[in-house]
């Protein structure tokens, strides 16, 4: 029992973090109806830059938070306006292989500016290991949970409240209605990708304080689709339902099932076997809206 | 009148109208395969690889550019390809010439089964069923360690044809090249005959296509059956000609980078999947050249770098400036050389 439960618990660390990710995903698609596959790379830039602030300038965690936001602003403003914007009213596809190049680039770049290599700063952020009885609380869990309830709490009020947040919905919904009421379709595309990239960042520069920053950590992006797409694409509070679902799933199954197979591993694709199974049974995810097509 | 007119059925469906189409496409055919008389070996090895370039990339045209399926796992099927080919010649010891088109076959049924979630899903959907694919199928091949060596390897024989082995560089230059201008003269075939114009149907839009009689079903599938046994020929004769079968051949960036050739070249053209595929692994090799040069002027890690930027900003440029790609610019140019002096054809 010790052992499933101490299963559980690390997979609900590993679905927050998936979560994360998955909710910088979301808001994309919610405002510009951008598949967005560069969301991982969000995450693995936020990890260097929090590597950056903190160690080599030697930065205090509130200055170095501030400056990552930043610096995450000024890259979602860059990538909509020389990337995303040229590309409005193309086909999907074309939005998606944008992304795809962004990826690579933003990968390219972090290989430039940090050589690729592991850069780990445990320590510098404060990390709080709970016990309850015999199972052991990884940090990721609590600073995953808590950055993930914060971070949802704000967008829910925003997408609610603000009128940036209406306008954010309203563009999702129809481009030409949004226009023709005097919305600047143009802001609310630029809004949405700084959103992700400082979600994306945060959670980056939180992810590197507990794991170390490395390329690999983009692969993560990855792994959310399988969230995303159990959740339903676009719903936020699906993400963070899902993200769990899949990480207590993903560990437990790993955990039971690794020692039975030769070689183990499950946990690599056992996201992947999900999103199979959820694009063959029920392609819209638990909590997404289904899309009605018309000729 | 200048010109030229199509008098028969015959003459309007003709892939070559003119005689001037005919023998450019002779010169074209002689000075390719008098090319190891002339050429080095190295420049050889780049043509071989950019030959199996173009097999794959006309799978994936059929794919993603003629029935708009859009598939990231292209290099997980090239993967099964080789796979099987390697099985069956190394461990089974079947001669190539069976191994090879077992190893479309195989690919191809790896395609239907993945290609299942695409008859309910499609675009971004169909995108995670396909990365899912690749990463599934590397699993599999990592953890069949008995018949794959895993993540050793496996060891496979130079092709051979009754007596005649392809070992050197020319013979297999030769041996892609012809199977490479079957795939391309089958790959245009496909795309004029009764399914090809099904899967344009599909593309442009799959409910109306349905609703004119087009069984998405079938079609779909038929598509993804294409376009993996042209990925599992590619990717039997990559690991035919390295002589080694390993997973990391078969990167996920690969798949990616298929695609980027299908855009850069031009979706739904098989002119357009050549020339994406000569001009990226061009590309690919101007990098190689300059890469070491850069990192040793300015640092180590720009090498590795410079090939990730150079890839996602040709990419991207493309997709801003030249969405229709390299055939799109080329059929351009060959309609000014056509209408020349004049700038416009009376009907547009």
């Amino acid at each position: 029992m010790n052992f499933f439960l101490q299963l559980v618990v690390t997979g609900l660390a590993l679905g927050m973090v998936y979560a994360l990710v998955a909710i910088g995903f979301v808001i994309i698609l919610k405002c510009s109806n951008a598949f967005n596959i560069a969301q991982g790379h969000f995450v693995l830039i936020g990890g260097y830059l929090g590597y950056t602030f903190l160690v080599p300038f030697g930065l205090p965690i509130w200055a170095s938070l501030i400056l990552a936001i930043a610096v995450a602003v000024v890259m979602g403003l860059l990538i909509e306006r020389l990337a995303i914007r040229p590309l409005v009213g193309q086909p999907e596809l074309a939005m998606i292989m944008m992304t795809i190049a962004l990826a690579t680039v933003l990968e390219g770049l972090a290989t430039l500016i940090w050589g690729g290599e592991y850069k780990t700063y445990h320590g510098v952020l404060p990390t709080v290991t709970l016990k309850l009885g015999q199972i052991s609380i990884p940090p990721e869990s609590l600073i995953g949970l808590i950055v993930s309830v914060v971070t949802v709490a704000l967008l829910m009020a925003l997408f609610r409240y603000t009128k940036i947040g209406l306008a954010m919905r309203a563009t999702a919904e129809d481009l030409q209605v949004v226009q023709s009421v005097g919305i600047k379709a143009t802001t609310v595309y630029a809004v949405s990708w700084v959103i992700a990239c400082v979600v994306g960042v945060i959670g980056g520069m939180l992810l590197g304080g507990v794991s170390g920053v490395m390329i690999p950590l983009a692969e993560i992006g990855l792994k959310a689709f399988a969230v995303v797409l159990l959740g339903g694409v676009n719903s936020i509070g699906g993400a963070i339902v899902a993200g769990i679902i899949l990480g207590v799933l993903e560990n437990v199954a790993a955990g039971y099932l690794d020692p039975l197979l030769p070689g183990g591993g499950l946990a690599q694709i056992f996201p992947f076997i999900v999103m199979i199974i959820v694009l063959i049974f029920r392609p819209y995810g638990l909590f997404g809206l289904v899309r009605i097509e018309r000729i | 009148m200048p010109g030229t007119f199509q008098e028969s059925y015959a003459q309007d469906m003709a892939i070559f109208r003119t005689p001037l189409q005919w023998g450019m496409l002779g010169l074209f055919l002689i000075v390719l395969f008098t090319c190891p008389l002339f050429c080095s070996d190295r420049i050889l090895t780049i043509m071989t690889m950019i030959g199996i370039a173009i097999i794959s990339v006309h799978g994936l045209n059929i794919l993603t550019g003629y029935c708009g399926q859009i598939s990231i796992g292209h290099v997980g099927f090239m993967a099964v390809g080789a796979y099987i080919s390697a099985i069956l010649t190394a461990k089974l010891g079947w001669p190539f010439w069976v191994a090879l088109p077992c190893s479309g076959l195989a690919a191809g049924m790896a395609g239907l089964i993945f290609g299942l979630p695409s008859l309910k899903i499609k675009g971004f959907y169909l995108i995670m069923a396909t990365i899912a694919a690749h990463f599934i199928i590397i699993w599999v091949v990592l953890h069949l360690r008995s018949l794959t060596g895993g993540a050793d390897g496996l060891t496979v024989p130079k092709p051979k044809i009754g007596s005649l082995v392809f070992m050197s560089k020319a013979s297999y230059f030769y041996l892609v090249m012809v199977i490479a201008c079957l795939a391309t003269f089958l790959a245009v075939n496909i795309g004029r005959s009764r399914v090809g114009r099904a899967f344009v149907a599909i593309r442009d839009n799959d409910l109306a296509a349905e609703v004119m009689g087009v069984n998405l079903w079938s079609y779909k599938l038929q598509a993804f059956f294409i376009g993996c046994v042209y990925a599992g020929v590619a990717g039997s004769l990559l690991v035919h000609y390295y002589g080694f079968a390993s997973v990391d051949q078969f990167p996920f960036m690969d798949s990616v980078w298929y695609l980027g050739m299908l855009i850069v070249g031009g979706m739904g053209s098989t002119t357009g999947a050549i020339l994406g595929a000569v001009a990226l692994k061009l590309l690919d090799e101007l990098v190689t050249v300059v890469g070491p040069v850069l990192s040793a002027a300015v640092a180590a890690q720009a090498a590795a770098s410079l090939a990730l930027i150079t890839r996602g900003l040709i990419l991207m440029l493309f997709l801003i400036f030249e969405p229709r790609g390299l055939a799109h610019r080329w059929g351009m140019i060959k309609a000014y050389y056509r209408l020349w002096p004049f700038s416009h054809e009376e009907s547009e």
